[in-house]
């Protein structure tokens, strides 16, 4: 039981030699390296590996069991599906990056002890920084500050928790922990930053639509739902988090029709779905915490789906904005064909994989007694698919044609969406093969009559409110006001006041100190300066003079002569003598 | 194929059968919502025939105009220069 390979250390170990291949031959050994952890994703079996002593605390980089093992088969099959669109990517360092931040959330997601997870946690936002700025330009640059300043901060949290629980239970085991107290909430910010609850939540729809093109789809994937995983292992039951989630499931689709943005629309419907999931960790019973587990699995391919989608039309129109895009439909028949399938899998339709695992998170709300909470994801469900299904993809491949030139991206793109579109396919009609990964056994089943009519009516009713209010749809020339207001504006006013009130006080010291301090300072130095010159100067000069006119002296006794020698011993021998006799 | 199906939805000659089908849709699914047995309900108001096109229809209009209505009158949207 202690021979296993670590999923997340093969995509580690695996990024350190990818700048010593280049061209084919690097796209043949990112692939090797993704199926190498697959393979090893494939073969785990519950248990706890690679345990080791720290300071006489025990370092757990292998706590397997059924929740790790379908976080890590979702992880490493979406970091295959992401190599596999970025495959055309020239940048070494950002396939670097991409392995690292994949094999940090592996490492997450396999940690024992809240050490070893701390520091995958801290390599997740460094790598994950990394796609924003390999981006470069001004917008970039900006954002990508902010997204690890955001981290860093939310890491500090979490730190801060894990030593407080350090010190009040000596123990860092990475377990549920008791509720109450500064460890437990500092633990729970850390983590839900992370997942993006608002008000924590800007940093993602700031950072994710200004990473690259193929940054953006790993980015999608890894931090939000590293924090659903996290969640789900230390504070499943925590009452506070069923209404954190199911306001963020709103609070997504409320910004995304205010955006025009075509990424930053898939970034806020990251949060509201996370929302779902979020919801499912705070209802905390079996059948949530498998609904959470299930919807995070589905999300991260259906939201792949869409990233990669929305990434190939950027990548060939060099467009963002749908205001500036439109009528591509018939350029690009094959990429709206497999980003449909994910839109349709984000809004659950019947026979993709978002009916299965949602319904799961809303039938356990409904069933725990919580009917209010039920109720505002449905609420949140006909707005992901007014955005993410109907407002999306009408702007940017129907609607008015923008006379954009486009052609279909490169095949590995096409391929990558293609393996992302079959796993949907398949977990929505053979939902079997999810339900049998999740934690706890499962005794639901999606497919009912009354279940099926009533998401028909509500999608379908949807979209019929879609065609009556298109109109009021229309994107709009504008960005959205969120809470990194808070931290831009006020960075802001932090150099205001740095510039005007804070340099004015520093100009009214050093005058101060300039007529007060320094002038006294500057006569006694002066006047110091001349009683060295002239008194000390004069006495050690002097002393000095005297015992060189001394030694010159005392020179002219070694005269050289033997005779002279000779008669000062004899003189010295009878001054001995004489003294001698005296006394 | 997928050209073909992706030019059904796209193209502005097949704009009045689109409207057929999808009116035919909306109604099938409606008459379904009726028809369907309701021995099995896990929320009230999957006991209510036709309520999730109701709900679907009210929430589509109240995220759309309370969302607007945020946007504009509630300042969230704001001119694409704010922050430079």
């Amino acid at each position: 039981m202690t021979e296993w390979a670590h999923p997340g250390l093969v995509y580690i170990f695996g990024a350190l030699l990818i700048p010593l291949f280049k061209g084919r031959l690097r796209q043949g050994y990112l692939l090797l390296v993704t199926l190498l952890a697959l393979s090893a994703v494939f073969s785990l079996s519950p248990g706890q590996y690679t345990v080791f002593s720290y300071t006489g605390k025990a370092i757990i980089l292998g706590q397997v069991d059924k929740l790790s093992i379908l976080f890590a088969w979702v992880f490493s099959l979406m970091g295959l599906i992401g190599t596999v669109y970025a495959l055309q990517v020239r940048s070494a360092g950002e396939h670097v990056a991409a392995f690292l931040y994949v094999g940090s959330a592996l490492g997450v997601v396999f940690a024992g002890d809240f050490l070893s997870l701390f520091l995958f946690w801290e390599l997740m936002a460094f790598a994950s920084a990394y796609l924003v700025f390999v981006q470069g330009g001004k917008a970039a640059l900006a954002a990508g500050f902010r997204y690890l300043l955001v981290h860093i901060a939310g890491g500090l949290c979490l730190l801060g928790g894990i030593v407080l629980h350090y010190a009040a239970t000596g123990s860092i085991q990475f377990v549920p922990l008791s509720a109450g107290g500064a460890a437990f909430y500092l633990i729970l910010i850390g983590f839900i930053l992370n997942a993006a609850v608002p008000p924590l939540n800007a940093w993602l729809t700031d950072a994710y639509p200004e990473a690259t093109i193929t940054g953006a789809v790993f980015m999608s994937a890894f931090t939000t739902k590293t924090a659903v995983y996290v969640l789900l292992r230390c504070f499943p039951g925590t009452e506070v988090l069923i209404w954190l989630g199911a306001v963020m499931a709103i609070y997504g689709v409320i910004y995304a029709v205010l955006e025009n943005d075509a990424r930053r629309l898939l970034a806020y419907h990251i949060v509201s779905q996370v929302g779902y999931m979020v919801a499912g960790v705070g209802i905390g019973t079996e059948m949530a915490v498998n609904g959470a587990s299930a919807h995070a699995f589905a999300h991260i391919l259906y939201k792949g789906l869409l990233f990669m989608g929305a990434g190939a039309v950027i990548f060939v129109t060099g467009r963002r904005k749908l205001t500036e895009l439109g009528g591509l439909y018939k350029q690009m028949p094959v990429t709206l064909f497999l980003y449909m399938i994910g839109a349709f899998s984000i809004s659950a339709f019947p026979f993709f994989s978002g009916f299965v695992s949602k319904s799961m998170v809303i039938a356990a709300a409904t069933g725990d007694g919580h009917s209010l909470i039920a109720l505002m994801l449905l609420l949140a469900s006909s707005g992901t698919f007014l955005h993410t299904g109907l407002k999306l993809p009408y702007y940017m491949f129907f609607g008015k044609d923008s006379g954009l030139k486009a052609k279909e991206p490169p095949i590995n793109m096409l391929i990558a969406m293609s393996m992302a579109a079959s796993l949907c396919l398949m977990i929505g009609i053979f939902p079997s093969l999810l339900y049998g990964l999740l934690p706890y056994s499962v005794d639901f089943h999606p497919y009912t009559g009354v279940h099926l009519t009533e998401t028909m009516g509500l999608l379908l009713f949807t979209g019929l409110g879609f065609a009556l209010f298109l109109k009021h749809l229309a994107p709009e020339r504008t960005i959205s006001l969120d809470t990194d207001w808070f931290y831009r504006t006020g960075a802001r006013w932090l150099m205001w006041f740095a510039r005007r009130p804070l340099a004015r006080y520093e100009a009214v010291v050093s005058d101060f100190s300039n007529s007060l301090v320094i002038r006294p300072h500057t006569a006694i130095a002066k006047l110091g300066l001349w009683f060295d010159q002239h008194i000390v100067d004069g006495v050690v000069n002097g002393v000095a003079s005297g015992l060189i006119r001394c030694a010159a002296q005392l020179s002219q006794l070694q005269s050289g002569i033997l005779s002279q020698y000779a008669l000062g011993i004899v003189a010295g021998l009878v001054a001995c003598l004489l003294l001698y006799g005296f006394l | 194929m997928i050209a073909k199906l992706v030019s059904f939805f796209g193209d502005p000659q097949y704009r009045a059968r689109r409207r057929q089908l999808f009116i035919i849709v909306l109604v099938m699914t409606l008459a379904a919502d009726f028809l369907v047995p309701r021995d099995h309900v896990e929320g009230f108001w999957q006991a209510i025939p036709g309520w999730g096109a109701l709900y679907g229809f009210v929430a589509c209009f109240l995220i759309v105009f309370v969302s607007k209505f945020l946007g504009h009158r509630g300042k969230l949207m704001r001119r694409e220069d704010y922050y430079d």
